[in-house]
């Protein structure tokens, strides 16, 4: 019986052609309460199936996930994803895509706004609020996804590549934005990204993936300050930690070649 | 020596590289002549000439078909003039008969088309959302969507006599297939992503169906149902001039049998008329539920 996110010896297979494809191989990770967990990985490593694991959608080959020592069956409110792009529902306004997972509970209208209005302001969203989605940049949409996970108050927020799509400065100005809204709200975050520089940023701890299939390389803790400027992408630590990883998943990523 | 150098050699060292050799220079051709800005692949065109083609494209027929009929060169019996089929229609609409001939066609479209929406819409997005439901009626929805509900007639004159339901009938089935399997196309263009954000939000599955798919759906679906809104048209047509004592295709084949074209004339131009104000209808609808599109 732990608390937190665990997961133990978790495999993935696919079918391709008839052809059995391991996407995941003997994966364990254990994420507590409040941590911020990074996994990097060239693509092809599995790291969209980790997450997609995690949260529910398909169920793994071998071994277990759990939650609270309670074992992940499905999807639910508990672990809100935020995929890459293109998955806020264009017919409803900013506040109203935040407000989706609210309006299934039963809570009522002030209450609904009230925490909305937190989540938006949260993010930075509160003058475009009656916004439709096509109406704002990429990297406003992806806040509203952010928020709108948060608004369900997940144990976990599990984040699936979901700045690749924007430009480096949008992108900067994001991983801020996710570095405060993990300290304000003390939820669990675990990231798949491809960005090393990125993973070293924002996680307590990086993953390393390696690839076919996909296993943990190496587990890395990023020892830098708590608090995180963008400034301390230039500090000696931070470089140095970042050319280890990269080397790591460079090394990873050239035996498939 | 730094790890990206390292990297790099590994990589050279592997694949056998040469330097590019001295070819002669690649040809260039002339840059292409300036085309007007009405000739441009898919580029808007100044607003006088868009005005100008839209009126064009209805006026000159008008100004052949006036010419044709004021020259001489066609019989009145055969082609009558435009002024003569605005007369009759308008003597159509005081006796009243337009009316009542127009009416008896809009009931049945209203009923045909009504009907075979109320069965495609709902089973298209069944078959768009669930694949136990696509397995189990796609086969046969595509094995009789290409037989032509016209060839249908005489049987449904055996089966239903040759009242009402006969029409009715016509009208769905000619459309309700084309509709089921627009509407499912449609919703199986909902991106599997939104689905499954909708879960991890707390979503159950019907609540996925209706906060979900449905409205992402609905503009394509009024879509489709303004595409096959024209073939119900058709058909309500089509009934009426094989068995009928009522409607505007009935009022064509009256007309026929005694050579009063300018008659039928008028009648092709009321349908024309009101397919387009029935379009619109559902084109406004459309944008206005679908105004998120954008």
């Amino acid at each position: 019986m732990s608390t937190g996110l665990s997961l133990s010896g978790v495999g993935k297979d696919f079918r391709v052609r008839g052809r059995t494809v391991r996407a995941l191989d003997g994966i364990d990770l254990v994420a507590a309460p409040g941590d911020f967990v990074c996994v990097v990985g060239a693509s092809g490593s599995g790291k969209s199936t980790l997450l997609s694991l995690v949260a529910g959608l398909i169920p793994p080959t071998s071994g277990e996930i759990q939650l609270h020592g309670r074992p992940v069956t499905g999807p639910g409110p508990d672990r809100g994803l935020v995929p890459q792009a293109g998955t806020l529902y264009p017919w409803r306004t900013v506040e109203r895509n935040v407000a989706f997972g609210l309006e299934l509970l039963p809570l009522d209208r002030a209450e609904r706004a009230r925490r909305v209005s937190w989540y938006l302001a949260e993010t930075g969203l509160a003058g475009l609020r009656k916004s439709l989605p096509r109406q704002l940049s990429g990297g406003q949409q992806q806040r509203v996804a952010i928020a709108r996970a948060l608004a369900c108050e997940p144990e976990v927020l599990l984040l699936d590549e979901p700045f690749g799509a924007l430009d480096v400065q949008t992108k900067e100005d994001m991983q801020v934005l996710v570095r405060q809204v993990w300290q304000d709200t003390g939820t669990t975050v675990l990231m798949v990204t491809h960005d090393v520089e990125e993973a070293v940023f924002l996680g307590q701890r990086v993953i390393v993936l390696a690839c076919d299939p996909g296993r943990i390389a190496a587990e890395i803790p990023v020892e830098l300050a708590e608090e995180r400027g963008l400034d301390v992408k230039r500090s000696a630590g931070f470089l140095e930690l970042r050319a280890s990883v990269e080397d790591l998943v460079r090394a990873y990523h050239a035996q498939v070649r | 020596m730094s790890p990206l150098a390292n990297h790099v050699t590994e990589r050279a060292a592997g694949e056998l590289r040469t330097r590019r050799e001295n070819w002669r220079p690649l040809p260039r051709r002339r840059p292409p002549r300036r085309v007007p800005a009405v000739l441009a692949i898919r580029a808007p065109i100044p607003k006088p000439w868009r005005w100008t083609l839209i009126v064009l494209s209805l006026a000159i027929p008008l100004v052949v078909w006036t010419a044709l009929s004021a020259s001489g060169a066609v019989s009145p019996t055969f082609l009558p003039s435009p002024r003569a089929v605005l007369a009759t229609g308008l003597e159509m609409a005081r006796t009243g008969e337009l009316f009542t001939d127009l009416w008896a066609t809009l009931r049945r479209i209203l009923y045909g088309f009504g009907i075979a929406v109320l069965i495609s819409v709902p089973l298209g997005i069944a078959m768009g959302t669930f694949q136990a439901a696509q397995s189990l009626f796609e086969p046969l929805i595509g094995l009789v969507r290409y037989l032509p509900a016209v060839a249908f007639i005489p049987l449904l004159l055996i089966w239903l006599g040759t009242d009402e339901a006969p029409k009715v009938a016509l009208l769905v089935l000619g459309t309700v297939f084309f509709n089921t399997v627009m509407t499912a196309d449609v919703v199986r263009t909902v991106p599997r992503a939104i689905i499954d954000v909708s879960y991890t939000l707390g979503a159950r599955r019907g609540e996925v169906l209706r906060k979900v798919i449905v409205p992402y759906a609905l503009p394509g679906i009024i879509d489709a149902i303004r595409v096959n809104a024209a073939a119900a048209w058709n058909f309500v047509v089509v009934a009426e001039l094989v068995a009928s004592t009522t409607g505007l295709g009935r009022r064509i084949v009256q007309a026929q049998r005694f050579l009063q074209t300018s008659k039928i004339f008028a009648v092709l131009v009321v349908i024309a008329v009101l397919g387009v104000v029935i379009d619109v209808a559902l084109r406004l609808l459309r944008n206005r539920v679908g105004r998120w599109v954008g």
